[in-house]
């Protein structure tokens, strides 16, 4: 059995191993934002993050939306065919993945894509002392790192989203179009009348900060990781549990401000 | 020159560095000898300011490293180059990317010059028409000698070579040590290579300092290290089992547990 004195000790590391962590984060975020207005800029570099981040996440962007609009068409339906209201899955579907379901799925789904990627390959430069060769041809590892791809992933997760809302929208209108038996124009109508811009605006912006979250976790737990192989490994998963943490209570907080902005 | 005075490391509750003093005239290779684990690397990454010490000062050409800002440092940093242990090459880059990567992040130059100063640094180390390699289809005595490349691309005063010869077989090793005699009366550069090749450190040192617990106990030339009385460098460099080294490690690190 625990002892008391042992039960808060470990409680105290925690907090202080919590701190750590958030305080780093912070460092390397007020850092990496800073050095995006500094010279020199290296436009392909940022380009080719967006390539990586943005452009070849597409596919698997696309069928996650795409089944997610099945998906929730489907469950819609499962209620609104027993009160004779099936025309309003378009507007529901809609409402909800531009609001909710893109921009979190979409997150999720970079964090576990991107994140986990830029984690491992930062931690290999760790263990590998890449980065100290870095610091040792005067080159700032959070300027060559981290500024490129957290301004890509700031820049690429607004228009994933996006995308993926187009998508997930599809899917639902297959299936009410093609196994509910809608027609398409009122399909598309009544979602086009659901949407408000404000729909559009508080589902995107978010996505911003989501970016931010998993460029910086990413990158904080690869500049971190200690000993070899399991070392990488160990910071990859911890990479992407604690963006998706943190995707999520930074939702529920936009969610909750976005509630009392535009009411 | 080089100048170390009474530097102090502790690393993860260690006493790695422990008033460790030592001077580096220009144009001299001096080798750093020690133990596996005994502070070697540590002491080059403070030369090059990667890490900074509890205490102690580290002067290089006269300017105190410890003191520079970061812009400062960075004009410092390019006129040393070190060679890591593994390479350190970038994964994600070519041979002929990371070669010139110092030229390519701090200096305009055009693109023919560059491509110029890349393979000429590529023939000093005897690996010309590689450039569009990657570092992963390299052996790892050609990583080193690409890491090499890269340092001489820049045209440094200083090298700072870190286990050069460990991890690659008897032969690559000694082409090597041939390579670091050869680039420093070529290119007249200070050199510092840690090693615990005895073979390497007595070819290619103009001078060795042995570190032991922290602090230099013994520097000379290589005929003095050879031929020195003292215990503890007469076990190291023999390749003793049995002797000072060995029987004081454990209540060494017993007694420096902070």
């Amino acid at each position: 059995m625990i002892s008391p004195e042992r039960y808060f000790v470990n409680f105290g590391q925690k907090v202080l191993v919590f701190l750590y962590f958030f305080g780093g984060m912070t460092t390397l975020a007020v850092r990496s934002i800073y050095l995006i207005f500094v010279p020199p800029f290296k436009k392909d570099r940022l380009i080719e993050q967006i390539k990586g981040a943005g452009f070849d996440s597409l596919p698997i962007v696309s069928l996650v939306a795409l089944f997610i609009g099945f998906i929730f068409a489907l469950q819609t339906a499962y209620f609104m065919q027993r009160i004779g209201s099936e025309i309003y899955i378009a507007s529901l579907v809609a409402l909800s993945l531009v609001r909710e379901l893109g921009p979190v799925i979409t997150a999720l789904v970079v964090a576990g894509r991107v994140g986990a990627s830029i984690t491992a390959e930062i931690g290999t430069m760790q263990v590998t002392e890449q980065i100290d060769a870095l610091e040792t041809f005067a080159t700032d590892p959070v300027k060559y790192l981290v500024t490129p791809r957290l301004l890509a992933l700031c820049i690429v997760l607004p228009l994933l989203t996006l995308y993926a809302d187009a998508v997930g929208i599809f899917g639902s209108y297959l299936i009410c179009v093609y196994r509910l038996g809608i027609s398409s124009a009122l399909y598309m109508k009544v979602t086009w009348e659901a949407l408000l811009y404000k729909d559009l605006f508080t589902g995107t912006f978010k996505t911003i900060f989501f970016g931010m979250i998993i460029a910086i976790v990413s990158c904080y737990e690869g500049f971190n990781v200690q000993g070899g192989a399991e070392g990488v490994g160990k910071a990859t998963m911890h990479s992407v549990v604690k963006s998706f943490i943190l995707i999520i209570v930074a939702d529920c907080f936009f969610t909750a401000l976005f509630y009392f902005i535009f009411p | 020159m080089i100048e170390i005075k009474s530097l102090h490391k502790i690393l993860g509750g260690h006493k790695v560095l422990n008033g460790l003093s030592l001077e580096i005239e220009k144009g001299i290779t001096c080798v750093v000898i020690g133990r596996s684990g005994c502070g070697k690397s540590v002491l080059l990454k403070h030369i090059v300011g990667i890490m900074k010490p509890d205490s102690g000062q580290v002067f290089v050409n006269g300017e105190e490293v410890t003191k520079l800002n970061d812009h400062e440092l960075n004009r410092l940093r390019l006129k040393m180059g070190m060679v890591f242990q593994g390479g350190a090459l970038f994964d994600s880059l070519t041979v002929g990317e990371n070669v010139g990567f110092g030229l390519i992040e701090h200096d305009h130059i055009n693109q023919k010059e560059l491509l110029h100063r890349i393979e000429d640094s590529l023939a000093l180390v005897g690996l010309s028409g590689i450039a569009n390699l990657m570092p992963s289809e390299l052996s790892g005595g050609m990583k080193k000698r690409v890491s090499l490349a890269r340092v001489l691309c820049i045209k440094p005063d200083i090298i700072f070579y870190d286990e050069p010869t460990t991890g690659v077989d008897p032969i690559t090793a000694d082409s090597i040590n041939d390579l670091i005699i050869e680039l420093h009366d070529k290119l007249k550069v200070t050199a510092i290579v840690v090693t615990h090749d005895m073979t390497s450190a007595y070819k290619v040192g103009d001078k060795i300092a042995m570190l032991y617990q922290g602090k230099i106990i013994a520097e000379g030339a290589p005929k003095e290290i050879k031929h020195s009385d003292n215990p503890v460098v007469h076990q190291f460099i023999n390749g003793l089992a049995k002797g000072p080294i060995t029987e004081t490690v454990e209540p060494f690190r017993m007694n420096h547990i902070v």
